[in-house]
């Protein structure tokens, strides 16, 4: 045992006090002590990207850090895609093109391609697949994942015209 | 898999954080950069820190510097910072080759350079970029600073020159010359996983013939190094097929795999045998 | 009429051929709202006020004897409430097995906590109970186990060794045998023999297992949360062995991230989550850890074949002689001896087989215990099967396409029946055109312009090569599936079923064929499944069964409330039942003219039960029906790859490939199609990433993601499907075959197949999965 921690952590906008021991992973503490479940733990080694979220707009693994490092940077979650109650593009497109069976792994991948949209919605298919080859899924076969990626960034090519 | 408790430290200066990690070090204290060879480690309770220096918050480390004929990292510089871009010459677009095949996305926003060569893994890429240009470590503690030679700095498998008490302060590498040709190849099995081999060759030729020529080769042994007998056979010579072919089974020659996998000294030629090619700019299957 | 007897000629009413409504169209599904806005219900998100947190203390060694177990440190850990060990769990009988024909298994099922010995890394021996997962896992490490080591045995192939005083390591050989083998292997021109093995993998979904029991002592009834697949069988016998009665115990499921055969079978977790619950009268909490999962779930697949092929100079299979060791690991779990029993009565496949014996060595192994995995036995023998039929065509100088044509059984032979048994059914194919459907794929994938361009590639210096394989699936396991149709007072439908959801788009199926029958909208449907207090009886979501069994009974009952609504509209708009139709929830003349209408939530609250209309009879818009099959339905395919092996690294890249798959009928041509790739995603792992490895003493080495290799996007290949209807089941009333399997069944042999090509040495590849390294020894071997 060792001494609890108070952590704020800022998650899509909104703050959260919490007390956790330094060990507590910022999964964990966004699961548990923010009652944010979107946030998936495949794996909790680093490897399967289902807990993946954003922090201060990179995607990182959140099992690989402590919530004690996230005080002060704002983390994004699935919770927090859709906004005032409309899917965000990608969250539609995973819909429209089947992207997703079990939806386990939805969250990260949906994060993962947020800050790859966010980024550039431009990069070629080739940059596409190394990004996506970040996370695993068990059910897809990822294709559908891969076009669902791919007509939201169409979709948000239209919006903002280069 | 939850991580086994640990005391945390966020120090505000590095003086602070080398204070605790000379008073820490014994007490099974670390330095937590960014944490993604190290919280696995301790998720599958491998590893059992008792205390966490975390360095996340220091100002400054974060830095690429371009001076000197040498590129300086930051122990805070992420992998995924390394980019062309920020790199002048030849060494920008090795290095920004290289850093494509560490790991994925998220874990190259996260993990840091500095941290890669403390793990010391032997198949970690940027070990093999040190110890193949011969990047020099920065070791600093309360006892002062010191300069680690890349062939002094890997010591096993996993196993670096560091004390406990010091923090990798940071890494030289010697930028390249315009016109340095280099080539990189690497097989693992699955993306972004750990190599299987590893090959990163580096090439001064002029008026058709190698001036210098440095070879490494990681993944196969406790460490990566460089391969002098081959680099040796390719000095004064036009580096044709042949040559790089002779050169690529000569480095086999000498290496000595750490498993029992009788075909990876096949593997490691054909990595090394591309790296070469790559260099010369030719074509060799 | 009532809603629960059906009518004369009821079961006729069949799905027309073609599109309809909403059958057969690519709509999407309803499930998926909650799941990409982060709001899904899966075993972790289940939490109940004063839960403890249950961690599992597992075997570190393969085999030995317990000596002691001292949990003294743990007992007095912080937030620690309890420490058990098998002394503590000694009434909980062993956990059973689903009867087959197969005898002679019980001694060999595993207790909940290991007694008096332990037999692979990973078994349980201690549970420890604490008011946090990190402190119970703290708690956990601290718990001494003293063994004394024994010997182990890893190769199920070896001579047997003792399981315990009086029970060696083989409870049982299947064996299988029709016409006259010894004739035929004495009157054949050419006999082809082989030795083939199948690596140790699995179906490691994403989601870990989890397990939330809570006693709701308010209404003497135990929960189970966090379940999947097997509900009703679970419910009953976690009843029995806790002493309950089953209306006392009920299972709910959540969302499941991933099943692929070995999520919802009853595990020691599970036992001791329920016994832990009603001792303590708390919650208690138990999920699985990655590293748990990958040591402590059932494997699969592993298993080496001794096979014989007698053959006439044509290359006319005459008969097939197979002898196989199948590695169970430590214990058998709730399959018994499924697995083997598959591949027994499935390896024949899709061929014409006049003769044929099989014997199936059913061996214990001190390795963790192994079930099914998506097309169990079936992944196995269709390399072992379309193996030896690559290599008949090369002994006899014939073209693996010619040599399968010579064989496949025909179309006018259909249905086919052979003196076999799976699954306690008789095999009988039921419909098929086998090699209608494998011109489509050959026409599709441009085989024949593909090998000029392949010879080409090769000239020039590539190591490059196409295969293929041919499957047949088996789905729709009955005896039976009910489903219960009810409307509202405000017109919803709900669909309750005894199935169950894996993720796979089970409420979207139902609720297309629902709505086709109906005449509602599918997307406003409630489907409700893996629930034990709303169904009283329901066989669990396994061997492609859902679409064919449940989906055979959501169609019969959807049609027995459609035709009580209409005779309802038609009393009240005095027009006869004929003359009326469903449509969006609204009854309307058929001919289109206009005049009155009714919506369903009005004849539903005319049917309500203070409806003085209803007096005498069973009130609502409801009916129950119940479809019972004695035959499977049989689906089949063809997998066609096109490789390339980097000869340096000895690294396979699939260039491309094409799963053509003949289910009958596709509810959702959109989730059948991502059946197909996904279910070919895991057969690619199986065939070149994944294998749960040991060491000489049986220490298992694939206990991360990082070691057990499961393939990302960058591995998979451009993938082409072809989803065929020639061969609608005469089964069922949809004319559905399952298509769950077919993308994972043929990818091992069908990569065996064209690495041999690219290798250009028939025969060269005898085992999965395909490590780079053995690539490697086998092309510095080559000449």
């Amino acid at each position: 045992m060792t001494e609890a921690l108070d952590v704020t952590l800022t998650v899509n906008g909104e703050r959260h006090a919490v007390r956790v021991e330094a060990r507590r992973t910022l999964a964990d503490a966004l699961r548990e002590d923010c009652g944010l479940t979107g946030t998936h733990l495949g794996c909790e080694h680093g490897v399967c990207g289902a807990c993946t979220v954003l922090l201060d707009g990179e995607p990182v693994r959140a099992c690989l850090l402590f919530a004690v490092q996230a005080q002060g940077r704002a983390i994004r979650t699935v919770e927090g895609l859709a906004e005032g109650g409309e899917l965000s593009p990608l969250q539609r497109a995973f819909i429209e093109n089947h992207a997703l069976q079990c939806g386990y792994c939805t969250p990260g991948f949906l994060m993962l391609g947020t800050a790859l949209l966010e980024r550039d919605p431009t990069m070629s298919d080739e940059a596409l697949v190394d990004a996506l080859s970040s996370n695993i899924c068990r059910c897809t076969g990822y294709a559908n994942i891969a076009k669902a990626v791919r007509a939201a960034a169409a979709e948000m090519r239209e919006r903002v015209p280069a | 898999m939850k991580p086994p408790p640990f005391h945390y430290h966020a120090p505000r200066t590095e003086a602070e954080a080398l204070a605790l990690l000379a008073e820490l070090a014994p007490a099974e204290g670390r330095i937590l950069a960014g944490g993604q060879s190290l919280v696995p480690a301790m998720a599958l309770r491998v590893a059992r820190p008792l205390h966490l220096i975390d360095i996340n918050g220091l100002p400054g480390l974060d830095r690429l510097d371009v001076g000197d004929g040498h590129l300086r990292i930051g122990p805070l510089v992420r992998h995924a910072m390394i980019r062309r871009e920020s790199v002048p010459g030849p060494l920008g677009a090795l290095l920004d080759k290289v850093r494509g095949h560490i790991a994925h996305l998220p874990i190259r926003t996260r993990g840091t350079v500095c941290g890669s060569l403390a793990n010391a893994d032997p198949a970690s890429e940027w070990c093999l970029v040190v110890a193949t240009l011969g990047g020099e470590m920065t070791a600093r503690s309360l006892r002062g600073e010191r300069a680690i030679a890349a062939e002094d700095f890997f010591q096993g498998f996993m196993a670096t020159a560091l004390e406990p008490d010091e923090l990798l302060a940071g890494l030289r590498l010697p930028l390249l010359a315009d016109g340095t040709r280099w080539g990189f190849h690497e097989f693992s099995r699955r993306a972004g996983d750990y190599a299987q081999a590893a090959s990163l060759v580096v090439m001064e030729v002029r008026d058709g013939v190698v001036l210098a020529a440095r070879i490494g080769i990681g993944a196969v042994e406790d460490r990566p190094r460089r391969l002098p007998e081959a680099e040796a056979l390719l000095i004064g010579r036009a580096p044709t097929a042949e040559l790089l072919r002779q050169a690529a089974a000569t480095a086999r020659a000498t290496l000595l795999p750490t498993d029992d996998d009788p075909t990876r000294p096949a593997l490691a030629e054909a990595m090394i045998r591309r790296a070469l090619a790559d260099a010369a700019g030719i074509a060799l299957p | 009429m009532d809603g629960l007897s059906p009518r004369p000629g009821e079961d006729a009413r069949t799905l027309a051929a073609g599109p309809g409504r909403v059958v057969g169209r690519a709509v999407t599904r309803i499930e998926d709202l909650p799941l990409v806005r982060g709001e899904g219900l899966f075993a972790a998100d289940v939490n109940f006020p004063r839960q403890l947190h249950m961690r599992v203390v597992r075997a570190e060694i393969a085999h030995g004897r317990i000596v002691s177990v001292d949990a003294e440190a743990a007992r007095a850990m912080p937030g620690v409430v309890a420490v058990w060990t098998a002394a503590d769990v000694a009434d909980i009988p062993l956990i059973p097995f689903r009867a087959t024909k197969v005898r002679g298994l019980e001694p060999y099922c595993q207790p909940v906590l290991a007694r008096d010995r332990v037999r692979y890394v990973g078994e349980p021996v201690a549970v420890v109970l604490a008011d946090d997962a990190y402190r119970a896992e703290d708690a956990a490490e601290t718990v001494m186990v003293e063994l004394e080591e024994l010997p182990v045995v890893l190769d199920a192939a070896a001579p047997p060794g003792e399981f315990a005083p009086g029970h060696d390591t083989e409870p049982t050989v299947v064996r299988k045998e029709y016409g006259d083998i010894d004739a035929a292997f004495r009157s054949a021109h050419a006999v082809v023999e082989l030795e083939l093995s199948v690596g140790r993998h699995s179906g490691v979904p994403l989601e870990t297992r989890g397990a939330i029991a809570r006693y709701d002592a308010a209404h003497d009834v135990l929960e189970l949360h966090g379940t999947a697949k097997k509900q009703h069988w679970n419910r009953d016998e976690i009843a029995r062995l806790l002493g309950r009665p089953p209306q006392g115990v009920h299972l709910f499921e959540g969302h499941v991230g991933g099943g692929f055969g070995v999520r919802g079978e009853l595990y020691p977790e599970d036992l001791l989550v329920c016994a832990a619950a009603l001792r303590l009268r708390r919650p208690i909490k138990w999920i699985e850890d990655r590293r748990e999962h990958l040591v402590a779930t059932n494997h699969s697949r592993q298993q080496s074949h001794r096979i014989r092929a007698a053959v006439d100079a044509e290359g006319r299979l005459l008969g097939i002689d197979d002898v196989f060791f199948h590695d169970q690991g430590a214990y058998v779990r709730t399959h018994g001896a499924r697995v083997a029993d598959l591949a027994a009565g499935m390896l024949p496949g899709p061929y014409r087989l006049p003769a044929y014996r099989v014997a199936g060595h059913f061996r214990l192994t001190n390795k963790t215990p192994a079930a099914t995995y998506r097309a169990p036995g079936r992944y196995e023998t269709t390399f072992v099967r379309e193996r030896l039929m690559d290599a008949i065509a090369a002994r006899l100088e014939i073209d693996p396409v010619e040599i399968r044509r010579r064989n496949l059984v025909a179309t006018a032979e259909m249905p086919h029946a052979r003196p076999l048994d799976a699954l306690g059914t008789d095999v009988v194919l039921d419909s098929g055109d086998y090699e209608g459907l494998l011109d489509k794929a050959l026409a599709r994938f441009g085989w024949d312009a593909m090998h000029k361009e392949l010879a080409a590639r090769r000239a020039a210096g590539e190591c490059v090569g196409a295969g293929l394989a041919f499957f047949v699936e088996k789905s729709g396991l009955g005896p039976s599936d009910g489903v219960r149709v009810t409307v509202d007072a405000t017109g919803a439908v709900e669909v309750v079923s005894g199935a169950a959801s894996v993720g796979q788009g089970v409420e979207t199926a139902l609720a297309q064929i629902c709505a086709e029958a109906l005449g509602v909208d599918y997307s406003s449907i409630r489907v409700v499944r893996g629930r034990t207090d709303r169904i009283e009886f329901g066989n669990g979501a396994h061997a492609s069964r859902v679409t064919v069994m449940s989906g055979s009974a959501t169609w019969q009952a959807s049609l027995a409330v459609r035709e009580m609504a209409l005779e309802c509209a038609a009393q009240l708009l005095q027009l006869s039942p004929a003359e009326l139709t469903i449509s969006e929830g609204v009854v309307t003349r058929a001919d289109g003219l206009a005049g009155p209408s009714l919506t369903l939530a009005e004849i539903a609250r005319g049917r309500g039960p203070n409806s003085p209309a209803m007096r005498g009879q069973t009130p609502g818009l409801t009916a129950e029906r119940w479809f019972w099959s004695d035959h499977m339905a049989y689906p089949y395919g063809v997998h066609l790859a096109q490789i390339r092996i980097d000869a340096g690294t000895g690294g396979v890249t699939v260039e491309r490939y094409l799963v053509a798959n003949d289910i009958g009928r596709a509810i959702n041509p959109m989730l059948v199609e991502g059946q197909i790739v996904g279910g070919l995603a895991q057969g690619l792992g199986g065939a070149l990433l994944e294998e749960f490895r040991y060491d000489p003493s049986g220490q298992p080495l694939s206990t991360t993601l990082a070691d057990y290799l499961i393939p990302t996007i960058a591995e998979m290949p451009e993938v082409d499907v072809l989803i065929a209807e020639d061969a609608p089941s005469p089964l069922n009333p949809l004319g559905v075959k399952g298509a769950g399997e077919g993308g994972t069944n043929g990818a091992g042999a069908c990569i065996a197949s064209a690495v041999d090509d690219a290798l250009r040495r028939p025969g060269a590849i005898t085992s999965l999965p395909l490590l780079p390294a053995h690539l490697r020894a086998l092309l510095v071997e080559a000449p």
